[in-house]
C-alpha cells in the first residue's frame, strides 16, 4: 500500500460510511440507527445522481423515478413471488437500469432545460402509470406480508439487517462514483459536461457515454428503493415518486459539490441534518421545502461548485484528498 | 505520394443559402494545404462538413479512398481526423493535461489512461504548455488556449489535422512560434489543412492553397500562383489595380 495516498479519494468517503455504521452500533440506539439509515439512503441516491449531474452535466429533476420503479418491481418479486430480498434488490436495480437505458436513448438527445423538463415528465408519467397498474396495487400500492420477515429472523432482525445492507449500498455507490471519476469513461463524461460538441470532435461517443452514465446512475437507486420499501413494509405511488425528493437530491449534490466523490456525502449529511432540525421545529416544519428551495438558489448563485468544489478551488493542497 | 483526403463536389445549403457549392480537391499525404478566402466565404463550413458537424447536401468526402460522407464527428476522430476550433472550446473545469488526455484517449488510437497521459504530456511539451499542465484550462490566455486546441488535436495522433485560424489574435512573435509548430507537425508526417487570414504566414508554410469566395472554389494552386491570381485579388480587395499596388508596396517593405 505504498500508494495509499492515491486512494485517499476513495478511502476517505468509505471511512465516513464506516463511522456512520459504527455510531448507532456503539451507542445501541434505535433512533440513531434510523437517522443514519436515512442519511445512508440519501448518500446512495445523491452519489448516483452525481454520476449524471456532476460528471456528465445533465440535470435530472426526476431521478427519484428509478428509486420508485425499482422499489415497486423488487417489492413485487419479494412479496408476491417469494423471492429473497437479495435477488429482489438485484432485479429492482436491473429494472431501473433497463428503464434508464430505454429512456436515455430517447431523451438524452435533449440538452439543458429540455432534458430537465423531460425528466419531470417521466416521473409524473410513471406515477400515473403505477396508479393505474393493478398488478402493483394501483393507487393503494402494495403492503408487505409480515411473514416475509420471518425468513430473516423476524421484523426487528430484518430492520437491523436492512440498515447494514443500506450501508453496503451506499459504499457500492461511492465505489462506483470513484471508479467513474478516475476512469477513461469518466473522463469522457466530464468532457461532455464541459463541452459536448468539442468532446465529440475529440472522439467521445457522446450518445453511448451519456446512456451508460444514465444507466449507472439508475442502478443503485433501484436497489435502494427495494430495500427501503422492504423495510417500510409498504409502497404507494405518492411515496415512491415524490417530485420534491428529486429536488432534495439535487440540493444535496449541489450543496456538497457536484462532480466530486465526497461532495454528495457531505451534502446528504448536511441536508438530512438540517431537515431533521427543520421538521421538528415549530417555526420551520411547514416551510421546510421552501428553505431547501432558497438554499438551492443561494448555492447556484454564490457557490455553484458546492462546498467540496469550493474547498478544492481555494486550497489546492486539498485536491488530492478531497475528490 | 498517396492521396489521403478527397473532396468531390461538396455542397452545403442552409435553407436558401448556398454556403458551399461544388468544392473539389485532393489532398496528398504529408502536405500542408492553405485554405483562404474573405470572411463568410465558407471556410469553417467546409471544415464542419468534412469533419461531420454538418451533413453534406451534395458530394462526397473520401478518407484514404473510403467514403466517409455523413460520418459523425466522433467517427471521424476515430478514423484519424482531428481539428481545432476557430472559437476555442476548452474543457474549462479540466486541467490542461486532462484536456489533452481526452484527445489521446478517444482519438485515433483510443489509448488507455496511462498511455494517453504519456502521449498528452509529450504533446504539451511539443506545443510549449508543459508548465501549465496542472492548471485549469479556463485559466489560460487566448494564445495558450489556441495551443491547447492544437495539443488536444495532436494528442489523438491523427493522420490529418484541420487547423482553423490558429494564428488569429496572436502577436507577431507568437505567430512565428506557431508557424514553427505547424511545420514541425508536418515533419512528423501529419497532413494539414489550415484556414488562415494571416497571409504572410499561410503563404510561407503552405504547399498548395485553395481559395473560397461565397462558397465557391475560385482558385487552387501554389502560393505563388494564388498570389498572382486575378480572381483572388478581386475577391479580397474588389479592385485589382489597387490590389496590385498594395502587393507591390508590401513586397518593397519585405525587401527593405
Amino acid at each position: 500500500m505504498k500508494n495509499w495516498r492515491k486512494h485517499l479519494g476513495l478511502l476517505l468517503p468509505l471511512l465516513v460510511i464506516v463511522g456512520m455504521v459504527l455510531w448507532p452500533t456503539v451507542t445501541g440506539s434505535v433512533s440513531n440507527r434510523e437517522s443514519v439509515f436515512t442519511i445512508l439512503k440519501a448518500i446512495a441516491l445523491a452519489s448516483s445522481l452525481n454520476i449524471l449531474l456532476g460528471y456528465t452535466g445533465y440535470v435530472s429533476f426526476g431521478h427519484i423515478v428509478f428509486f420508485g420503479f425499482g422499489g415497486y418491481v423488487g417489492l413485487y418479486l419479494v412479496n408476491d413471488l417469494g423471492w429473497s430480498i437479495w435477488t429482489g434488490m438485484l432485479m429492482g436495480g436491473i429494472a431501473s437500469a433497463i428503464l434508464a437505458f430505454v429512456l436515455g436513448k430517447a431523451i438524452l438527445r435533449l440538452r439543458g432545460a429540455y432534458f430537465a423538463l423531460a425528466t419531470i415528465g417521466i416521473n409524473e408519467a410513471m406515477k400515473a402509470f403505477i396508479n393505474n397498474f393493478d398488478l402493483f396495487g394501483g393507487p393503494i400500492g402494495m403492503t408487505l406480508n409480515f411473514s416475509v420477515y420471518k425468513a430473516y429472523g423476524g421484523a426487528a432482525q430484518a430492520l437491523n439487517m436492512a440498515f447494514f445492507i443500506m450501508a453496503g449500498l451506499a459504499a457500492i455507490a461511492l465505489v462506483i462514483s470513484h471508479l467513474v471519476r478516475t476512469s477513461k469513461f469518466g473522463l469522457g463524461l466530464q468532457a461532455i459536461r464541459e463541452d459536448e460538441d468539442a468532446a465529440e470532435v475529440m472522439g467521445v461517443i457522446a450518445p453511448n457515454a451519456k446512456t451508460w452514465a444514465y444507466v449507472l446512475s439508475a442502478l443503485i437507486p433501484g436497489m435502494v428503493g427495494v430495500l427501503f420499501f422492504f423495510k417500510n413494509g409498504n409502497v404507494e405511488p405518492h411515496v415512491a415518486f415524490p417530485l420534491h425528493a428529486s429536488i432534495e437530491l439535487l440540493v444535496m449534490v449541489m450543496l456538497g459539490g457536484q462532480g466530486t466523490v465526497l461532495g454528495p456525502i457531505m451534502g446528504a449529511f448536511a441536508y438530512q441534518g438540517m431537515r431533521g432540525y427543520f421538521v421538528t421545529s415549530d417555526f420551520f416544519k411547514d416551510i421546510q421545502l421552501s428553505v431547501s428551495g432558497v438554499l438551492l438558489l443561494l448555492i447556484v448563485l454564490f457557490i455553484p461548485a458546492g462546498a467540496i468544489g469550493w474547498l478544492r478551488h481555494r486550497v489546492p493542497a486539498l485536491r488530492r484528498v478531497l475528490q | 505520394m498517396s492521396i489521403i483526403l478527397q473532396v468531390e463536389g461538396l455542397s452545403k445549403n442552409f435553407g436558401g443559402l448556398k454556403a458551399l457549392s461544388n468544392v473539389t480537391f485532393d489532398l496528398p499525404e504529408g502536405q500542408i494545404m492553405g485554405l483562404i478566402g474573405p470572411n463568410g466565404a465558407g471556410k469553417t463550413t467546409l471544415f464542419n462538413v468534412i469533419n461531420g458537424v454538418y451533413p453534406a447536401s451534395e458530394g462526397r468526402v473520401m478518407l484514404r479512398g473510403k467514403d466517409v460522407t455523413g460520418s459523425k464527428t466522433y467517427e471521424m476522430a476515430r478514423k484519424g481526423l482531428a481539428r481545432t476550433h476557430q472559437v476555442v472550446k476548452p474543457l474549462n473545469e479540466l486541467t490542461v493535461l486532462e484536456n489533452a488526455v481526452v484527445g489521446a484517449c478517444f482519438g485515433r488510437h483510443g489509448y488507455g489512461l496511462r498511455k494517453a497521459t504519456e502521449v498528452a504530456m509529450e504533446v504539451l511539451q511539443f506545443v510549449g504548455l508543459e508548465q501549465r499542465a496542472e492548471q485549469l484550462a479556463a485559466s489560460l490566455n487566448v494564445a495558450q488556449k489556441k495551443r491547447l486546441e492544437m495539443a488536444r488535436a495532436l494528442s489523438a495522433q491523427p493522420d490529418i489535422i484541420l487547423l482553423d485560424e490558429v494564428l488569429a489574435g496572436l502577436n507577431p512573435s507568437e505567430i512565428a512560434a506557431m508557424v514553427e509548430t505547424v511545420r514541425k507537425i508536418r515533419e512528423q508526417g501529419t497532413t494539414i489543412i489550415m484556414i488562415e487570414h494571416v497571409m504572410d504566414a499561410v503563404m510561407k508554410v503552405s504547399d498548395r492553397m485553395i481559395v473560397l469566395d461565397f462558397g465557391s472554389q475560385i482558385a487552387e494552386g501554389t502560393p505563388e500562383e494564388i498570389k498572382n491570381n486575378q480572381r483572388v485579388i478581386e475577391a479580397y480587395l474588389g479592385d485589382p489595380k489597387l490590389a496590385e499596388k498594395l502587393m507591390r508596396q508590401h513586397e518593397r517593405e519585405v525587401i527593405r
